[in-house]
């Protein structure tokens, strides 16, 4: 018999960190940037474009530009931007027509949404006493913005703008719009024909629909069907638009949360005496919407930028808001730098919130599953 | 505990079942005493699965009759609560709630369904965890769990509504070979106890153990049925005798 060719070698090895090989900065940039013809091609070709860009942007932001003169006159003779625009004109701009001595008000109301929205962003803070301080919240924000209280002066709703009008269409359209696409999609799944049919019917039309056709029908459509003498307000008018567009497309991400979560889960919440109710509220959609959050969190910074849409339908919101500012003839001009400022505005919103995505995305809440099993 | 004596708890008279074209379940005769304990073997896709999922009305049957408890299962929703609430089962893949900690787990049901107050409903998951011999994992979530753990958790989760019928569907199929023993214990224990059980199972030296009945299925029809002693003792039928001489080598 052949002798044995195979062996093993018992030891005792002691367990230990894993041993971190750092790369030296040269390195990095010869392999990252220069790791071959085509890579050293698009670094070359993106060195070139920043420096041939770059200064001249510089030159024109920061070098040469105007920062704080009341005078557009001065800004004509600098040769580079004219940020005095957004000095002067930065209170129309964030607050649109509301009556320029309530200003504190609407502040009042930006500093509530924005603080809420920040705390929100905890997950291990949401209870049910979080869902509390957002309807007061709420409340205090509508009685801010619209007066006829607590010593208030009342104000129209024509006369909102600008950054509170921007955040509370945002707020309102998530709200509204979570709860309106969770229904939609348990209506989608429904085993009774008729609801099925109509929550299939709607999120297919509203879908197949771009939102500034269903804020014109929201705003001109509407009124020509309630009978005589009832109006709605038009700000509600295209919340409730902005609300359906919403919850549509939320619909259709909880319905891929939904199916995410395998039959047995529902057989074992039967098999314990649950109702539908209760199955979903306590055990179906706290794991599908962990799912579907990051996702979900995509549709709400799109319902963020949608908030623009609304300056169509004339309601002035920080777009609408910044065009008429740039109506005064002394600043036309500058309507550039002023734009610049609002699409800042709305990159530091719209990233915070992206950021905040991508973190869900790789450590999802509590309801998450744990992928240990 | 006399076999003969004892009224039934569970009567399935002439049931049928189809999954669409396909007659998984064809004249289905079973009773079952109070505290006795039933074991159906068989085959896979024997039907034997769907059989005890009938009887807490996770499969609707087509005809005949299934009683459980005094209550007639009917497409009527209270007669299926009042089933569920007195049938437990556990399931292959133990199907806990991932969210929510073991705790949770058993609280949920007594709380929400018996409006059982959440502290008494604790102490009495505490003890059933005790019971069970996994007392000191109840913060954890499920995921964090052998799967040994993760059966035996279910297995206290269907006794916090204080079944008086516990069904078993393969309880230990999805187990690594090194949990089975501390799932099939908790169970003896729960037979030796008095609980009424029907056992889908293919863990045969359980079953001469703790089965007063032994059922076996194949292709949807109760082939054989008879004591255990009988049943491995001196099989009648030719399919039970190739089963068998399959399942022990």
């Amino acid at each position: 018999m052949a002798p044995l060719i195979s062996h093993a070698v018992p030891v005792h090895s002691p367990r230990r960190a894993r041993p971190i090989k750092a790369m030296p900065w040269l390195t990095w940039i010869r392999k990252r940037l220069f790791g071959g013809p085509w890579d050293a091609l698009l670094t070359a070709l993106a060195i070139w474009a920043i420096a041939v860009t770059l200064p001249r942007f510089v030159e024109w932001a920061f070098l040469e530009a105007a920062w704080s003169s009341h005078d557009p006159d001065a800004c004509r003779e600098a040769a580079g931007a004219c940020w005095a625009v957004i000095t002067e004109k930065h209170r129309v701009m964030l607050f649109g027509t509301f009556p320029y001595d309530q200003h504190w008000r609407a502040a009042t109301a930006i500093a509530i949404m924005l603080g809420m929205m920040a705390v929100s962003a905890f997950h291990h803070l949401w209870s049910c006493r979080l869902a509390v301080a957002w309807l007061l919240a709420i409340a205090a924000v509508l009685a801010l913005m619209l007066g006829g209280a607590f010593g208030l002066s009342p104000i129209g709703t024509h006369q909102w703008g600008g950054l509170p009008l921007t955040l509370m269409l945002f707020i309102g359209t998530v709200v509204g719009g979570v709860p309106a696409g969770i229904l939609l999609a348990l209506g989608r799944r429904s085993s009774l024909p008729a609801i099925g049919a109509v929550s299939i019917g709607f999120i297919e039309i509203v879908r197949g629909v771009p939102l500034i056709a269903i804020l014109f029908m929201a705003s001109l459509m509407i009124p020509l069907f309630m009978p005589e003498g009832v109006s709605v307000d038009k700000v509600l008018r295209a919340q409730i638009a902005m609300i359906l567009f919403f919850a549509a497309y939320a619909a259709e991400v909880v319905r891929g949360g939904l199916a995410a979560i395998p039959r047995q889960q529902f057989e074992a919440a039967d098999a314990i005496g649950l109702t539908y109710w209760q199955a979903h509220s306590r055990i179906i959609l706290p794991q599908a919407l962990a799912i579907a959050l990051p996702a979900l969190m995509n549709d709400i910074v799109r319902a963020f930028k949608n908030t623009t849409f609304v300056s169509i339908i004339g309601l002035f919101d920080m777009l609408r808001a910044t065009s008429t500012a740039l109506q005064d003839p002394r600043w036309t001009l500058f309507a550039p730098e002023a734009y610049l400022f609002l699409a800042a505005l709305y990159f530091v919103f719209c990233s915070a919130m992206s950021a905040y995505a991508r973190r869900i995305e790789r450590g999802l809440p509590d309801g998450g599953r744990d992928g240990r099993s | 505990m006399d076999g003969a004596e004892s009224e039934p708890i569970v009567e399935m008279r002439g049931v049928h079942k189809w999954f669409d074209e396909f007659h998984v379940l064809r004249d289905i005769n079973l009773t079952v005493g109070r505290g006795e304990k039933v074991v159906i073997c068989g085959p896979s896709g024997s039907g034997k699965s769907t059989l005890i999922r009938c009887i807490n009305r996770l499969e609707e049957h087509h005809e005949g009759e299934i009683v459980v408890d005094g209550t007639p299962l009917t497409s009527d929703v209270r007669h299926i609560e009042a089933a569920r609430r007195v049938v437990g089962i556990v399931f292959q893949s133990f199907n806990l709630f991932p969210h929510l900690s073991v705790l949770e787990n058993l609280t949920i049901g007594p709380v929400l369904t018996q409006r059982e107050p959440r502290g008494e409903a604790e102490r009495r998951g505490l003890e059933l965890l005790e019971r069970v011999r996994i007392a000191d994992q109840w913060r954890k979530f499920p995921g964090q769990l052998s799967g040994g753990q993760q059966q035996r958790v279910a297995i206290a989760r269907a006794l916090m509504l204080r079944p008086k019928i516990m069904l078993f569907d393969e309880p230990t199929s999805a187990l690594d070979p090194e949990m089975i023993s501390e799932v099939l214990e908790v169970m003896a224990e729960l037979a030796r106890d008095g609980m009424t059980m029907i056992c889908v199972t293919h863990e045969m030296g359980f079953a001469r153990k703790v089965a007063d009945l032994m059922v076996f299925m194949d292709d949807g029809e109760i082939v054989e049925a008879a004591p255990p002693d009988v049943f491995f003792g001196t099989p009648q039928n030719e399919r039970t005798k190739a089963f068998l001489s399959q399942i022990l080598h």
